[in-house]
């Protein structure tokens, strides 16, 4: 859990630097150009299976540990006057439930469309290739209000699940420390606000622009 | 001071249970328990079945006296168990929801009691250390330096109670678990067998039907002795070492 839920995190850095690129006021040369290499390069492809991999393996050990929990609880106190627990960690895999949920929309509207989807090709002067407009596809979508809408509660609800589980992986594995913990969970929380917003910025940018 | 009290009632293991209501007259000086004592006396004195509870020492040692009082284990009060909670702590009029333990591997016998010999069977599992028989060792011929000897002290003030696993909504039992074997495994007598007690402890833990820790912290929270959970983070520690480590 805490293995593959870490490489996940890795893997949402990377890709949130490469989709900043969405931003440049290129009409789109950088970003289509990352995306052609993304799709070439075998290094990056068998990443990417193992990606499919690890979230899907993370996705079915989460349910049935919550699963297994839920039975080992059994029963819920008929009153709660305070809260001993955070939300986020009492609500894992509701959370991961809904980024799952996420992930499939997400995979339908841009890698189906630009893997079997008929996306226009288009060529930039200086790059020999003739390379698929995903950022087109990216800046069509991003001009419907309920699409930009889906991505805020997708990126909302990896918010709290990262604000819990980038702490809780480390703990898993046995980390802890007097000095560095505190670091840890400081991290944690940044690295869950800076990932999310910064995700965000993208749908929300591209969507005022196209008013 | 009146109070109202909602308690769990069940007449069996295998019986069904539900809450009752039950009025009762009590002194801000008294204990929860002698609260409770009161109201089995007018129980008695009716003729009724009075409430089953468990109780030993009175002195927050026994970790016996296991309510969970409004949705809390051992009431609001933090670090107390229950027989050291006052009546102070709540005003006159108020409703007090008073259950048993809740986890799968802590069934109901009667009303409040719950069966905790699962807590047994995890410490029969290698909560020891072997020593070789003969004279009495030199109480001083192991230096222990005073940082580890005050963490494993800690470790140790664990009572056995159950209330991390009542407060953890996955029931696990992992704070019980992690306080035994870092309360042995910090000091030079438990070091030997470390990493195989972990091992065979979380084992004995996950065949009773304990759920698995996601680190929500709320045992940390409950627990009457306020053990941490680094201890947790110590055993998985030692855990992962029994099934990679060299020291098996
Ligand atoms: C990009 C996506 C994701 C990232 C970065 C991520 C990251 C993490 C991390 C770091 C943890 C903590 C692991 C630990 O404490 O050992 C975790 C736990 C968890 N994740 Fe995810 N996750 C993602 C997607 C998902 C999905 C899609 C699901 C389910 C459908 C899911 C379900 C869970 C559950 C149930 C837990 C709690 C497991 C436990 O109790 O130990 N996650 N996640
Ligand atoms: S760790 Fe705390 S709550 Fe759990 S059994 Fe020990 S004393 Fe009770
Ligand atoms: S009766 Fe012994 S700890 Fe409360």
């Amino acid at each position: 859990m805490s293995l593959t839920g870490l490489f996940l995190i890795s893997f949402l850095f990377v890709h949130l630097i490469g989709n900043l690129q969405l931003l440049a006021n290129d009409g789109g040369e950088s970003f289509n150009t990352y995306a052609y290499f993304m799709t070439q390069n075998p290094l990056i492809k068998t990443i990417s299976y193992g990606l499919y991999f690890f979230i899907v393996l993370h996705a079915i050990q989460g349910l049935m540990i919550a699963a297994k929990n839920r039975s080992a609880k059994g029963y819920k106190y008929s009153k709660k006057t305070k809260e001993n627990a955070s939300w986020s960690s009492k609500n894992m895999a509701m959370l991961g439930i809904l980024i799952l949920a996420f992930i499939c929309i997400h995979m339908g509207d841009f890698w189906f469309k630009m893997k079997f989807g008929s996306l226009p090709m288009k060529t930039y002067a200086g790059f020999e290739n003739e390379v698929t407009d995903l950022y087109g596809r990216v800046m069509v979508a991003f001009q419907e209000w309920y699409i930009v809408l889906i991505y805020l509660i997708g990126l909302l609800a990896l918010y709290f699940h990262l604000a819990h589980g980038f702490q809780s992986a480390f703990h898993t594995l046995g980390l802890n420390h007097k000095k560095y913990t505190p670091i840890i969970k400081g991290l944690g929380t940044v690295f869950s606000l800076v990932v999310s917003v910064g995700f965000a910025i993208i749908p929300i940018y591209i969507y005022i622009n196209s008013l | 001071m009146k109070l109202t009290l909602k308690i769990w009632r069940q007449k069996g293991a295998d019986k069904k249970g539900q809450l009752e209501s039950y009025n009762v007259e009590a002194s801000e000086h008294m204990s929860f328990l002698e609260m409770m004592d009161v109201l089995n006396e007018e129980l008695i004195s009716k003729k009724e079945e009075p409430v089953a509870f468990e109780h030993d020492c009175r002195e927050g040692i026994c970790g016996t006296c296991n309510l969970v009082i409004d949705g809390r284990p051992h009431g609001p009060q933090q670090g107390t168990t229950t027989c050291q909670l006052h009546m102070r702590h709540f005003k006159d009029g108020d409703t007090i929801t008073v259950e048993p333990w809740r986890a799968k591997a802590f069934p109901v016998i009667k009303d409040l009691v719950v069966d905790r010999s699962s807590f047994d069977r995890i410490i029969q599992a290698g909560g020891y250390v072997s020593v070789n028989t003969g004279q009495a060792p030199d109480g001083n011929a192991i230096p222990i330096e005073k940082d580890e000897a005050l963490s494993a002290f800690d470790a140790a003030a664990c009572i056995g109670c159950g209330a991390c696993v009542a407060a953890c909504p996955n029931g696990s039992a992992m704070l019980f678990t992690s306080a035994k074997v870092a309360h042995l495994g910090k000091l030079p007598q438990g070091q030997v067998e470390h990493a195989a007690r972990s091992k065979s402890m979380v084992d004995q833990m996950d065949a009773e039907g304990f759920g698995n820790c996601s680190n929500t912290g709320a045992c940390e929270v409950e627990c009457p002795k306020e053990i941490s959970i680094n201890n947790i983070a110590m055993l998985n520690r030692s855990y992962l070492s029994s099934i990679f480590g060299s020291n098996k």
